[in-house]
């Protein structure tokens, strides 16, 4: 049996996490003044769900705490004990130690029974003073006779059972009764008679237990007793009721499945459109009625796999909601340290990012995040000097522009301070320009171990970090960018590729090899005429177009090949924008725009400084996708760095 | 890491199979069990900053692998690729690795009673990575230790700090 049920605790470890997740961010937004009873219930549900687990797991700590929470609220959702924020605190750090609990039994280690115990008893005591009956310590509130009735979780206080029982002891061992499911694991008295065992399951689906879809009792009813069946009856209906509005709908319309069976779903997928597009080579050449019909159907197929590719991405997309749900309790946690008061605000939380985009933000965003209350927003009584609104406002936003995400943190405050970090940078002797731009003063700051914190908290200051931040965004193909006013607040830009597999880009030929460029840092393509080519100090030449000077870079001399043409104004010029870099880049020829799959270089080979991935082309050669960000840097940085 | 280096694997008294290849007039050989495929060379993608013995990229059923010429790597022979020359596609530390040859010429099987020491000079490659010689056929063979070879720093062909896991 047991073995049986360890298949199952990863799905619960799962879904207690999210419960938890949204337990707390329900918490977070509740008006405590005037509480939504649709969120209580929420919330109640939520913690009604992992105790129920738990109870069958037979994850004690986490039914125990669970079951407190859960009388707690659901007392608070009846209106008989008014929630405060001293109240949200400690549920939220019940959550906290849930979280922890949870984690320990994910992980096997050692529960902390210690913290467990501690919180129970801190939720105790907030129903200890308006204690009713006194001689029933604790959950007095639950024998008040018109619960019984009204309230499924009034079945405490049913004449069967003991109230004397139902107090103090009752973590370690009441617990069980609580969670009938738990039978199953834990000691079941209930299994003395088959056939009351029967009717107790007949009387149970009678009582309309089935539309609780999610609730356990329906797999386990087998093993209820009569008398539990009972209590439960009365015990399901309000549950029932509340579950049925939407926690159904989301359970049958999502499976939980593997990320590998996924990612190995997508690379197949990758092959597809790798053969289709081979296919369509192939097809082109074909000649007469044949040819046609076949490039008729060959187009089909091609709009076929695209609808394929597409949805098959779109298994790996989430909102990115599911990262920034996580801030309003760190800007919470950190204000209130920090005796600053903030208002987060999140924008664009629907917009859809790859899983793995997703997992890989959390840390340089609760960095970023971090930084902007810690480091940017004022102190209250600065921003009263300042003339601000002493609230200070920290956007979280994200949307779509083409092919890429850009989520941005900005603060209002007070900003970068040039000065500062200039000073800081020569400390710590990191070459500088003489004049160096706004931007590439902001791009200091992203060195290890700066920081310009006056004191070191424990918050931030440390001056590691950043360049984590930068080399973490960096490592999933993205860029940030830093804009500040001094005294207006500081926006910290992150710009991510859609998703890590498919790149929409530009092929063009050098030599004999064709390169792949990134569409989005494409801003047009050209041929130069010659008396636009300007030649600056030495070999570097500049393309002027519209009263802009662009460095030319040539492809063929950043990746060592012999090339159709030395003079820019014979072959093309693509204008290229990434990361501020601005550069034309010389090339033989256009071939066309394609969506190629990236494929790893780093997999059999290693990182080559310029070139993004490799892909494979409808002939079935290789040929390599551009990064013009690191061609940028590593080509020509002199005349690059002017331009900048 | 249930790939065991030549080295460990020579200890053993055990018969073990090797895949014999020529390099110019030397003859060479090396464990049969990292070879994967033996293919045709055809036309690579180059790899700018590539060393010369690293001809670029190839295309193997989906997987981009590096080609390595061992004729340029160890000055020997003559680098010349026509419709004979020989890729062999290696599986080493989970990388695949194809390796440019004169060509290949026959498995054969050796134990450990039939090895000599690796001489100190005389070979194109660093006694490092060889692990002896061995006489068959009155020729004498050359055992390279393929995985230390292949993923030796000397190669450039992995990041250094995947040596150290690796």
């Amino acid at each position: 049996m047991s073995i049986d049920m360890k298949q199952f605790h990863s799905v619960f470890f799962d879904e207690s996490q999210e419960h938890l997740d949204e337990m707390e961010h329900l918490l977070l937004d509740l008006n405590t003044e005037d509480p939504d009873a649709e969120e209580l219930n929420s919330i109640f549900r939520a913690a009604h769900s992992i105790k129920g687990g738990s109870g069958i797991f037979g994850f004690d700590a986490l039914g125990s705490v669970t079951h407190i929470m859960e009388s707690l609220l659901d007392k608070v959702r009846q209106g008989k004990l008014a929630i405060n924020p001293s109240m949200v605190d400690l549920f939220l750090s019940s959550v906290d130690v849930l979280k922890g609990i949870l984690d320990s039994y994910k992980s096997g280690n050692d529960i902390d029974w210690l913290s467990a115990n501690k919180i129970c008893e801190r939720l105790e005591s907030v129903t200890q003073p308006k204690e009713v009956e006194p001689e029933i310590e604790g959950f007095g509130l639950f024998v008040e006779p018109e619960i019984d009735v009204e309230d499924g979780f009034g079945f405490f206080g049913d004449p069967l059972l003991p109230s004397q029982e139902d107090a103090y002891g009752f973590f370690d061992e009441e617990i069980v009764p609580v969670s009938k499911p738990s039978r199953k694991t834990k000691k079941a008295p209930a299994k003395q008679n088959p056939s009351e065992q029967k009717n107790s399951t007949g009387e149970i689906s009678n009582q309309a237990l089935a539309p609780a879809s999610e609730s356990i009792t329906e797999n386990t009813s087998a093993t209820i007793s009569e008398k539990e069946a009972l209590l439960k009856e009365v015990a399901s209906a309000p549950v029932t009721k509340t579950k049925t509005t939407d926690g159904t709908a989301s359970e049958n319309s999502s499976i939980r499945v593997d990320v590998t069976k996924v990612d190995q779903l997508i690379n197949l997928v990758g092959e597809i459109v790798i053969t289709q597009s081979m296919l369509n080579l192939i097809g082109k050449s074909i000649d007469g009625a044949l040819g046609e019909k076949f490039q008729s159907v060959a187009a089909e197929l091609e709009r076929n796999t695209r609808e394929i590719q597409e949805a098959v991405m779109s298994i790996r997309m989430l909102p990115v909601s599911f990262v920034f749900n996580r801030f309003p309790r760190v800007v919470r946690d950190l204000s209130t340290k920090l005796g600053k008061s903030i208002d987060l605000i999140i924008e664009g939380g629907d917009t859809e990012l790859d899983k793995g985009l997703t997992e890989k933000l959390v840390d340089p965003l609760t960095h970023l995040v971090r930084n902007s209350i810690d480091h940017g927003i004022e102190s209250n009584e600065l921003r009263a000097d300042r003339n601000k609104n002493p609230t200070g406002k920290v956007i979280l936003k994200a949307a779509q522009q083409g092919g890429s995400i850009v989520i941005s943190i900005s603060d209002d405050g007070g900003g970068l301070n040039r000065e500062k970090i200039l000073a800081k940078a020569r400390e710590k002797n990191i070459p500088i320009g003489d004049s160096p731009s706004d931007s590439e003063v902001w791009q200091l700051i992203f060195a290890p171990g700066f920081s310009t914190a006056a004191q070191i908290t424990d918050v931030s200051g440390r001056g590691v970090g950043l360049d984590v931040v930068k080399r973490n965004v960096q490592s999933l193909g993205g860029r940030i960018d830093i804009e500040s006013q001094e005294g207006l607040g500081a926006t910290f830009t992150i710009r991510l590729p859609l998703t890590l597999a498919i790149v929409d880009g530009m092929c063009v030929s050098v030599g004999n090899q064709t390169f792949i460029i990134p569409l989005v840092n494409i801003v047009e393509s050209m041929q130069p005429l010659k008396k636009d080519i300007k030649t600056l100090v030495g070999d570097d030449q500049l393309l002027l177009v519209r009263d802009q000077y662009w460095p030319i870079l040539p492809l063929y001399k950043a990746m060592q090949l012999e090339p159709q043409f030395t003079e820019p104004h014979q072959g093309i010029a693509v204008l290229i924008e990434a990361n501020k870099h601005r550069f034309a880049l010389f090339v033989d020829g256009l071939v066309g725009q394609q969506q190629v799959v990236i494929k790893s270089l780093e997999q059999h080979y290693k990182r080559v400084q310029g070139v993004a991935g490799a892909t494979i082309m409808g002939d079935g050669s290789v040929a390599l996708i551009l990064d013009v960000e690191s061609l940028a840097v590593s080509a020509a940085p002199n005349s690059l760095q002017q331009a900048s | 890491m249930t790939e065991t280096t030549g080295s460990q694997a020579m200890s053993l008294q055990k018969d073990q199979e090797f895949l014999t290849f020529t390099l110019g007039e030397e003859n060479y050989a090396l464990d049969i069990l990292t070879v994967k495929e033996i293919r045709g060379y055809e036309s690579v993608t180059k790899i700018a900053n590539a060393p010369p013995f690293i001809k670029g990229v190839i295309n193997l059923r989906g997987d981009i692998v590096p080609i390595v010429d061992l004729r340029i790597k160890f000055n020997v022979g003559q680098a010349t690729y026509d419709e004979f020359t020989i890729v062999i596609v290696l599986h080493i530390h989970n990388r695949i690795v194809g390796i440019v040859v004169d060509g290949v010429s026959d498995v054969v099987s050796l134990n450990k009673d039939q090895l000599r020491p690796p001489p100190d000079f005389g070979v194109a490659f660093d006694s490092r990575y060889l692990l002896g010689l061995a006489t068959i056929n009155e020729q004498m063979i050359i055992l390279v230790d393929i995985n230390e070879l292949i993923s030796s720093e000397e190669m450039g062909l992995f990041s250094s700090h995947e040596n150290d896991v690796a």
